[in-house]
C-alpha cells in the first residue's frame, strides 16, 4: 500500500437518485471531508446505501452529478476510479471453494494487465491488507469455512488491497458481535489516522458512530438533515427528527463525546 | 508476524496454487490423451496403438480404415471439441449466474439449440454450418426469453433456473414431436437429439466446429479475468472497474455459441456442462485455471462415457446416456445440500 493517501475533492452536487420511478435521494449535496472518518447515520430506507451507490457508480443519478477532483465520475476512466475509490458492498457473494489469499488478491484487479502476473507492489499491497486485518493466519483457508467476523475482515482486506485513497463501506459491522465491531472500526480508524485514507461508512450503532466519526452526516427521507462533528450535532432533537425517538444524552467524562440513551415509550 | 514474513507466506501460497494448477491441468491432459488412445483402439475390432497409428498414416484393410478413420477418428476429434466446449460453456454460465444449477444443459439453452438442429436436419433437410447457425440463434432466443420472463430483482437467479427447467421440458417435448413428425423411428437419432451422442459424427463436421469453438474459447479466456471478479457480485465488480455489461454479454454469447455449435453436431450431451465446472472448481479451489480445467474435465467425461458405453454394454448406448447417469446423482446432491442449508435455489 502506498504510504500516504492523496487528498481528493469528492462531492455530490444536487443528486437525485432512485430506482425506476421512485426517487430516493432528492437534490442532495454532500462534500466528503478529505482525510477524515465520516459516518452516515439515519433510519432504514432513508437513502444511505443509495448515496454510497451513487458515489461508487453503481447507480447513476437521474439529475446532478458526483465529482472526483472536479471531474464527473461518469467521465473518468473506470480504471482511474477503481484505483481511487474502494467500496465494501453489503452482501457480496463468495465464489465456491475460493481461498482467502485468492479472494484478497482480486482487489488488485485495477492494477493488472490482461494476462499479467502479480507484481512486487501487488504482493506488498496484499500482505499489508491481510496484516492490517489480522487474517494472515487464515491465508490458505477456504473463505466459506470462516466465521462471519473473519469473513468480513477478508472482504475489507480485499478493499484495502485495492489501495485507494477513498474507502466507502456499507455497514461494515453488521452481523458482528460488539468485540468484532470495535476491532473492525479500530482497523479503519488506524488506517485513517496513519495513511490519511478518507473513510465514509454507514453504521447503525449511533454511539459507535459518535465514538469513531470525525464527521457525521445525518440523513432522513433522502435528505441531509445535519452534518458536522458529533459533539456539535448530536442532540435529543436530532434523534427525534431522524429516528422519531425520544432520548437523553450523556457526555463521556474523558472525551466529552455525547452518548445517546434511547428512552422507551413503555415505562 | 512481520510484514516480510506475511509477504513470504503469501508468495508461498500463490506459488503452491500455481503449482496445483499446473499439476492438475497437466495430469488431466495426460488422462484425456490416454483415454483418446483407448477410444481409438477399442471397438468392435480391437487394435493396438501401433496398428491404429499405422492405419491412420498408411492405411490398411478396408474394414480397418473404415473403423479407424471413418468411425473412430471423428469421434475422437468431435468428442474433444464438444467435451471442451460444454465444459467451458457450463463453467461460464455457472460463474456468470453464480449458481451451479445455471448450466446451459439444465436451463434449456442446449435443448433450444438441439430443437433448432432437429428442425433443420429432419424437417428442412439441411445440415452442416447452416444448422449450427440456427442452433446458435435458437440458443440465443431461448436465453433471451428466459431472461425476459425472469424479470429483475432479488429472486432473479432462482426464478431464472425454474423457468429454464420449464423451457427444458417444453423443448424436449418439441424435439420428440419433431422426431415423430419427421418420421424418425431410429432410436439412435432420437437419443442423439435428446441426450447427445457421438455415433453419427463425420469428419466433415470437424473443421467448422473446431474453428468456431477455438474463437469462442479464446474470447472466453480473455473475459475470464473479469468474470472472476464478477463472481464477487456486481457491486464489487463495478468498484473494481470491471465493465460489467460488456463482459456479461460477451460471456453469454460466447458460452452460447460454444454449447450451440457442439449441440448442432452431437446433440446436447447430458450433464457434461453441468458437472465439469464444479469438479474443476473443487480441484483448483476456484483458482485462475478453473475455466481451462473445466474444459479438460468435459473432454475426459465424454471420452470416458464413450468408452464405457461402447465396450461395457452389449447395446451401443449413446454417450449422453452414460453422462446423464453421472449428472443425476450430483443434481440430487446439490438439491439435498440446498435443502439442508435452508438456502434458496
Amino acid at each position: 500500500m502506498s504510504e500516504f493517501a492523496i487528498s481528493h475533492d469528492f462531492c455530490a452536487d444536487k443528486i437525485c437518485t432512485g430506482y425506476e420511478e421512485k426517487l430516493i435521494l432528492k437534490d442532495l449535496c454532500i462534500n466528503v471531508p478529505a482525510g477524515k472518518f465520516s459516518v452516515i447515520i439515519g433510519p432504514n430506507g432513508c437513502g444511505k446505501s443509495t448515496l454510497l451507490k451513487s458515489f461508487s457508480r453503481l447507480l447513476k443519478p437521474k439529475k446532478g452529478c458526483v465529482f472526483l477532483d472536479g471531474k464527473s465520475i461518469y467521465e473518468l476512466p473506470t480504471q482511474h476510479l477503481a484505483k481511487n475509490i474502494g467500496l465494501l458492498p453489503q452482501s457480496p457473494t463468495v465464489p465456491a471453494g475460493i481461498t482467502v489469499a485468492d479472494l484478497v488478491s482480486r482487489g488488485r484487479h485495477p492494477y493488472r494487465s490482461l494476462f499479467g502476473q502479480l507484481k512486487k507492489e501487488d504482493y506488498e499491497a496484499i500482505s499489508c491488507a491481510m496484516e492490517a486485518m489480522g487474517i494472515t493466519e487464515l491465508a490458505d483457508k477456504p473463505v466459506d469455512s470462516l466465521s462471519g467476523g473473519q469473513r468480513q475482515r477478508v472482504w475489507i482486506a480485499l478493499v484495502l488491497a485495492q489501495d485507494t485513497d477513498i474507502l466507502l463501506l456499507d455497514e461494515p459491522t453488521t452481523y458482528l458481535d460488539i468485540a468484532y465491531q470495535v476491532e473492525i472500526l479500530d482497523c479503519l480508524a488506524l488506517l485513517n489516522r496513519t495513511r490519511k485514507t478518507t473513510v465514509v461508512a454507514i453504521l447503525h450503532d449511533i454511539n459507535l458512530s459518535i465514538r469513531y466519526a470525525d464527521h457525521i452526516f445525518a440523513m432522513k427521507s433522502g435528505e441531509l438533515v445535519a452534518e458536522g462533528k458529533p459533539r456539535d450535532i448530536i442532540t435529543p432533537e436530532l434523534m427525534k427528527t431522524i429516528y422519531g425517538m425520544d432520548s437523553s444524552i450523556l457526555y463521556d467524562p474523558e472525551t466529552g463525546d455525547p452518548y445517546v440513551i434511547p428512552r422507551s415509550k413503555v415505562s | 508476524m512481520t510484514l516480510v514474513n506475511t509477504e513470504q507466506k503469501i508468495k508461498r501460497i500463490y506459488a503452491l496454487e500455481k503449482r496445483r494448477t499446473f499439476i492438475c491441468v497437466g495430469l488431466f491432459v495426460v488422462i484425456a490423451l490416454a483415454l483418446g488412445v483407448v477410444l481409438m483402439c477399442l471397438g468392435n475390432t480391437n487394435y493396438t496403438p501401433a496398428q491404429v497409428l499405422d492405419i491412420l498414416i498408411h492405411g490398411g484393410s478396408k474394414a480397418a480404415v473404415y473403423a479407424v478413420r471413418t468411425i473412430r477418428l471423428p469421434k475422437l476429434l468431435i468428442g474433444a471439441i464438444s467435451g471442451f466446449s460444454f465444459g467451458v460453456s457450463g463453467y461460464t454460465f455457472q460463474s456468470l449466474l453464480k449458481n451451479p444449477l445455471a448450466s446451459p444443459d439444465i436451463i434449456g439453452v442446449t435443448a433450444g439449440s438441439s430443437a433448432a438442429a432437429v428442425f433443420c436436419i429432419l424437417i428442412l433437410g439441411i445440415s452442416g454450418p447452416v444448422s449450427s447457425v440456427f442452433a446458435v440463434a435458437a440458443g440465443l432466443l431461448v436465453t433471451g426469453l428466459i431472461l425476459l420472463i425472469s424479470g429483475r430483482g432479488k429472486a432473479f437467479g432462482g426464478r431464472m433456473i425454474l423457468i429454464g427447467i420449464g423451457f427444458q421440458a417444453l423443448l424436449n417435448a418439441l424435439i420428440s414431436w419433431m422426431l415423430l413428425v419427421g418420421s424418425e423411428y431410429d432410436v439412435g437419432t432420437a437419443l442423439r437429439w435428446l441426450r447427445g451422442s457421438l455415433n453419427m459424427v463425420r469428419m466433415s463436421d470437424v473443421p467448422v466446429t473446431f474453428a468456431v469453438s477455438v474463437i469462442a474459447c479464446t474470447l472466453l479466456f480473455i473475459c475470464n479475468k473479469n468474470l472472476r471478479i464478477m463472481q464477487l457480485g456486481d457491486e464489487y465488480a463495478t468498484a473494481l472497474g470491471v465493465p460489467i455489461g460488456l463482459t456479461r454479454v460477451c460471456c453469454l454469447v460466447c458460452g452460447l455459441i460454444l454449447s450451440a455449435t457442439s449441440t448442432a453436431v452431437t446433440g446436447p450431451i447430458a450433464s457434461v456442462a453441468f458437472l465439469s465446472g464444479p469438479i474443476a472448481g473443487r480441484l483448483l479451489k476456484g483458482g485462475k485455471g478453473t475455466m481451462a480445467l473445466s474444459g479438460l474435465v468435459g473432454v475426459i467425461l465424454v471420452y470416458g462415457a464413450e468408452i464405457v458405453s461402447k465396450n461395457l454394454f452389449t447395446t451401443n448406448y449413446p454417450v449422453g446416456v452414460v453422462t446423464g447417469l453421472l449428472g443425476a446423482p450430483y443434481l440430487l446432491f446439490l438439491l439435498f445440500n440446498i435443502n439442508k442449508k435452508g438456502d434458496k435455489i
